[in-house]
Parts: structure tokens; sequence; C-alpha cells
């Protein structure tokens, strides 16, 4: 889809991890804030400090744009999405609040609900998906009760590619007045998201993954319409406003953003973002690498068993095992001897794994690219063949 | 000698402030960044300085394009 550079003969299928390699328009962004503007954004009134913000400002709008959000301030840069994520849920939720899950959470969303029901902060009902992953909206709506605070879904998830009925899901919480969030880390760039249609209150994600910026950068999207008092600051701290006062402000997004801003990472994130919206067939292109693959795979390589959950769009993350192999030697193997690179375990999922059975042992997970190619995937089935036969 | 005279759009935040430029430099309203005058403000960031002439046309765009501020103050 997109040309390669410098990644020499290795193949890189780890991209629900973290995408790689990135579009170069991503290092030259990085590289002209750092090399030419390089001050603080909003702290000082020099012409580079106005740089800098105007830097932060061309995100906020990109984003913004991206996912249908009309108030750029409402677009607050985070260090991943596992920042975001705790920002909204610690934010929202308060003693004695009633909050919903799902079994296909990654632990940026399962591990700090655990840890506010554990401190006797929240209840917490987590909604079982089925045997692939998919959830009924119409479950979610039979957890509801008075209490209900919040709502907590992962878009797709980073196990299976599993693609949740968000749209569903969050009209049910918007006509009960539930506060929707939304983790978009597998989704974001692939799959299109609208903060209004989708009824969307937060929206966390990586900057890092399928929108192709850097690591440490990320983002949490607050809907146009709500009440951003509702959200608790975790971090306090300067924001270059309201210098005069020992008060932290109570306005998007300097309530959310303490401290000096990764600027060259957002400056990466947007190139990142800008660079994806030139391309209209990502979705596409994954579909067409994941049935491909996943068609030879199956024909070809003994005992390949995978975890897809059947006729919904891909989104170019596979988990699969090779039955008698351990998941971890198959991928040190692909690693080493065939330069192919992918994740084995459980990927920070353990709910998901037990929720498709895979738990404890956990698969192989591939997760494709722009940059992958059809024949980086026959290397791919040719080097498992191999394996599988031993 | 109106023409001359200068004003300044002061935010509660530079974000607002750059916000502000970009919308008023795109709507055809001339203006730029200056440090925050200390006479005005103890902020540490920038405002949006423009004509005086031109302050009811920003206002009224401001205001309408839900862009908070502060206020608007003669220099």
């Amino acid at each position: 889809m997109l040309n390669k550079n410098n990644t020499g003969s290795v193949i890189y299928f780890d991209n629900a991890a973290t995408t790689f390699p990135k579009p170069p328009e991503v290092a030259e962004a990085m590289l002209h804030y750092i090399r030419d503007i390089g001050a603080n954004p909003g702290r000082s009134g020099h012409k580079l400090a106005i740089a800098a913000g105007q830097t932060v400002f061309a995100g906020r709008r990109t984003l913004a744009e991206f996912f249908h959000l009309k108030n750029p301030m409402h677009v607050i840069f985070t260090g991943n999405a596992t920042d975001a994520l705790n920002m909204a849920i610690r934010g929202v939720l308060q003693t004695g609040d009633h909050a919903i899950t799902s079994s296909m959470e990654h632990n940026s969303t399962i591990r700090p609900l655990h840890r506010m029901q554990k401190d006797g902060i929240i209840d917490l009902s987590i909604v079982q998906a089925d045997s692939g992953g998919l959830l009924d909206p119409q479950d979610v709506r039979k957890a509801m009760n008075s209490k209900t605070k919040a709502v907590i879904i992962n878009h797709v998830s980073n196990v299976n590619g599993c693609i949740q009925p968000i749209r569903e899901i969050g009209k049910i919480c918007r006509e009960r007045g539930i506060i929707f969030i939304v983790d978009a880390a597998q989704s974001a760039g692939i799959f299109p998201i609208s903060m209004q249609e989708d009824f969307i209150d937060l929206l966390g994600m990586p900057g890092h993954k399928s929108l192709y910026g850097p690591t440490g950068s990320g983002a949490l999207l607050i809907a146009d319409d709500f009440d951003p008092k509702k959200i608790h600051p975790l971090k306090c701290g300067g924001t270059g406003s309201l210098s005069d006062s020992i008060e932290q402000p109570d306005f998007l997004p300097d309530m959310l953003e303490s401290g000096t801003l990764n600027v060259a990472g957002i400056a990466g994130f947007t190139a990142g973002v800008q660079a994806i919206q030139k391309i209209d067939s990502i979705q596409n292109h994954k579909q067409k690498l994941q049935s491909y693959f996943l068609a030879r795979a199956e024909n070809e390589i003994p005992n390949f068993r995978h975890f897809t959950h059947p006729n919904l769009p891909a989104a170019g993350v596979i988990s699969f095992i090779l039955e008698k192999f351990s998941v971890s030697e198959v991928a040190q193997i692909l690693s080493d001897k065939y330069n192919i690179m992918c994740r084995q375990g459980l990927h920070c999922a353990p709910l998901a794994h037990k929720t498709l059975g895979t738990f404890p042992d956990g698969t192989l997970r591939f997760g494709f690219s722009i940059f992958n190619t059809k024949e980086e995937i026959d290397t791919a089935i040719e080097a498992l063949k191999s394996i599988a036969h031993g | 000698m109106d023409k001359l005279k200068k004003s300044v759009i002061l935010f509660h935040s530079t974000n607002y402030a750059i916000w502000a430029q970009n919308e008023l430099q795109a709507n055809g309203l001339p203006c730029k960044m200056i440090s925050v005058p200390r006479q005005l403000s103890s902020d540490c960031g920038y405002c949006v300085q423009m004509e005086t002439q031109d302050k009811p046309k920003a206002e009224q765009f401001l205001i309408a394009a839900n862009i908070e501020f502060d206020r608007i103050d003669d220099l």
C-alpha cells in the first residue's frame, strides 16, 4: 500500500502493539519541531513559543476533524491510550457509582476499573461476550441500574480484532443518560469513528498505532456537549494559564493537560493522522491481507487454528496457534530464523483470552499495517508451514 | 488616527488565543500574537493584537464561533 523505508528484510507484523514503520512525514514533523522550534507551548510570548503552540493547535484541529468533534479544545493530549482511559475512568467515576464493561477489555481499562472496585469505590459489572468476542448490546442494557454512571467498551479487540457495535451501545447509554467511554486503541485510523453519530462521550486512543504517530503520544477526546466539570482531573499543575491562581483551571484543555506537553510527539501524531487522511482504502487493505492470510493458512498449515470472529469486518488483527507448539517457541523461531516480528502470549488482555478459550496459553498475534504486503504474508505462510512440519 | 490604535484580546488560556488567531486570520481579520502586556494581566502567555477599528467585528466573530475570551482592551 505504501513503500517501506529502512526496514530491510524485516517483516513487521507487530502493528497491534505499535505500528512500524511510520509514514516519512512523521519523523520529518518531529525533527522540524526539535530542530527548528523547540520551545514550550503556552508558557512564554516569544515567536518560538507561539510556533510550538501552533504545532499543538494543529494537532487538536486535525484530531477534532478526524473524529467529528466541533471544538478543538476538547482534544486532550496524553502519553498513550492508557493515560487517556485512566483520565476518563478515574475522572468520572465517584464513590457509590456503578460501571459496566465487557469481557473483551484490555488491561488499560479493566485494571483501573478493577482497582476502583477493589478499593470499594465502585460496583462493576462485566458483560460477557460470545465465544468469538462479540457483545450483545441488549446484554449491556440489562446490566444497567439506577447507579450506573458509565459504560466502558473496547471498540476493537487487541486480541482477535473483534469489532463491537458501539453505535448501538452508545445509543442505549445516551437514552439512559449514562456516560459512554470508548477505547479506540485498535480501531482509530482503521474504522470511521464519529463522536456525534456513535454517541461517544469520551474517546481514548494511542497516537502510535493505526494513527501512525510515535510512541508516547495519545489523546482523550471529549464530546462537544459533555460538561468537562464531570471529570475530576487526576493530575494538577502548571498550565500556562491563570498563573496568578493556585486553583487548577476548570476549562478544557488546560484542566486536563498539566505540565509541558510532548510537542515532538504531538507533531508526529498529527503528521501520522494527516498521512492516513490521504488514503481512502485502509480497512479494505486490511480486509484483503487478513482474508488472504486466513485462506492460505487454513488450507496449507497443519494444526493451524485462529480465533477471528466470523462475518465481521477485518481490523487486521489475527490471533492464532499452531496446535502442539508453544506460542513463545513459534514467535522466537519466526523472529530468529525468518525475521518476522509478531507478539505472543496474553496481550495484556486476560479476560479476552478467557472469553476466547485461549487462557492461559495465549496466542500468536499478527497485526497488519498500511505497509504490509501479500508477498510478506506469503513468506510468513512458508515459515509457519516449515515450523508446523517440524 | 483611530486606524493606528491597537487593541488586544485576552484569553484565560493560550490555547484559545491560538485558536482565535487562526480563525480570525482565516476570516480576513488581520491580527498577530504578542506577549500579554504586564499592565493588563499577570498571565505568562500571549494574546491577540489587532487594530482597534476591527474590535467590533472580531468580538462578534469570536462570540459566534464559541471561542471564549476574557476581554478586549485598548492599548
